[in-house]
């Protein structure tokens, strides 16, 4: 008690408004350690991927049918999405409503885009005759960037009720963070992305 | 026994305060350009590692390719997702959860041997 008294919390100036223990918000926290239980999860369905990659014996692989040109335009698209949703929590923090609603749509198209090639390139996998069922490989393809795929539908979902939110003048200038905490989700979802390109997509 | 409510004032208090915060962290983030040359640099990150995949498969390319990874999760952790703006506490939870997943996965994926050196 006496040791809180002499060192009192230093808010940063964005999360002085908050009155708790750190000077950050609860939401903002929760958000982060939600974020950093989520590395959890993508780790142990990168890992099963991994494990099982070259583990099949019937069937053919997702490597033998991967598109690689198309599957690079879709991480294009998704990293772009991050860039627009950064503008939007930009254009909150000054106060800019019409921006605001430009980019929250932008991201949630973009991710809308990107998750039209996820099940274009499912489609033509099950066609070409490997489906979750085919192999372990297979299988462990399917969950991962199936998961992945069900967290962006999350994210487009949650920016489309924001875009609704600011239309009906429900998020003023003052609740800039929550459009700060739904762009941490959306970040990390392109991040989770950022390795599955690399770690199942490029390295053979 | 009610419980104590704000005031309108309180409220009109407090609101200003959070706008006074939102105009705050914005300048303690980067601007909007930082954020399109930031973009336009991952976009060249993805293409070499595009480029990387199309030349012989090695374990120097794999290497390289893991290297650019890293980078480009830097980059948007630090940047877009402002952890290098913000509170140290936040950036000691997320690390946290991070090397525990990395060590606890490679620890695994060590011991099922499907690394070949």
């Amino acid at each position: 008690m006496t040791e809180l008294a002499a060192h009192p919390p230093t808010p940063h100036a964005h999360d002085a408004h908050h009155a708790t223990a750190t000077g950050i918000s609860n939401e903002k926290m929760v958000m982060w350690a939600f974020l950093g239980s989520e590395c959890l999860l993508f780790g142990a369905l990168i890992s099963t991927y991994l494990l099982y990659r070259h583990k099949s014996v019937s069937g053919p692989t997702p490597h033998s049918l991967y598109d690689i040109p198309f599957t690079s335009v879709s991480s294009f698209v998704l990293l772009m999405s991050s860039l627009s949703m950064a503008l939007a929590v930009a254009a909150i923090q000054r106060g800019d409503h019409r921006r605001l609603r430009v980019w929250l749509s932008t991201t949630a198209l973009l991710g809308s885009i990107f998750i039209g090639g996820q099940i274009y390139e499912f489609t033509s996998f099950i066609r070409r005759g490997m489906t979750i069922k085919t192999n372990v490989t297979s299988g462990a393809f399917f969950v991962l960037t199936g998961f992945h795929g069900v967290h962006v539908t999350l994210g487009i979902i949650m920016l489309l009720s924001l875009v609704n939110l600011s239309i009906r003048g429900r998020i003023p200038q003052s609740k800039a963070e929550v459009i700060e905490i739904a762009g941490l989700y959306w970040h990390f979802v392109d991040i989770v992305w950022i390795i599955i390109f690399t770690v199942v997509y490029l390295i053979p | 026994m009610s419980e104590p409510t704000m005031t309108d004032a309180e409220i009109e208090s407090d609101e200003e305060l959070a706008v006074e915060a939102a105009l705050e962290a914005r300048k303690h983030h980067p601007p909007d350009s930082v954020y399109i040359l930031i973009a336009l640099g991952l976009a060249v990150l993805t293409a070499v590692e595009v480029g990387l995949y199309y030349l012989k498969a090695s374990t120097e390319t794999a290497l390289v390719l893991l290297v650019l990874m890293a980078l480009k999760f830097s980059i948007v952790v630090g940047f877009f997702m402002h952890l290098r703006f913000d509170s140290p506490v936040l950036r000691r939870l997320f690390v946290t959860g991070l090397i525990l997943a990395v060590t606890i996965y490679t620890i695994i994926l060590l011991m099922f041997g499907i690394f070949h050196f």
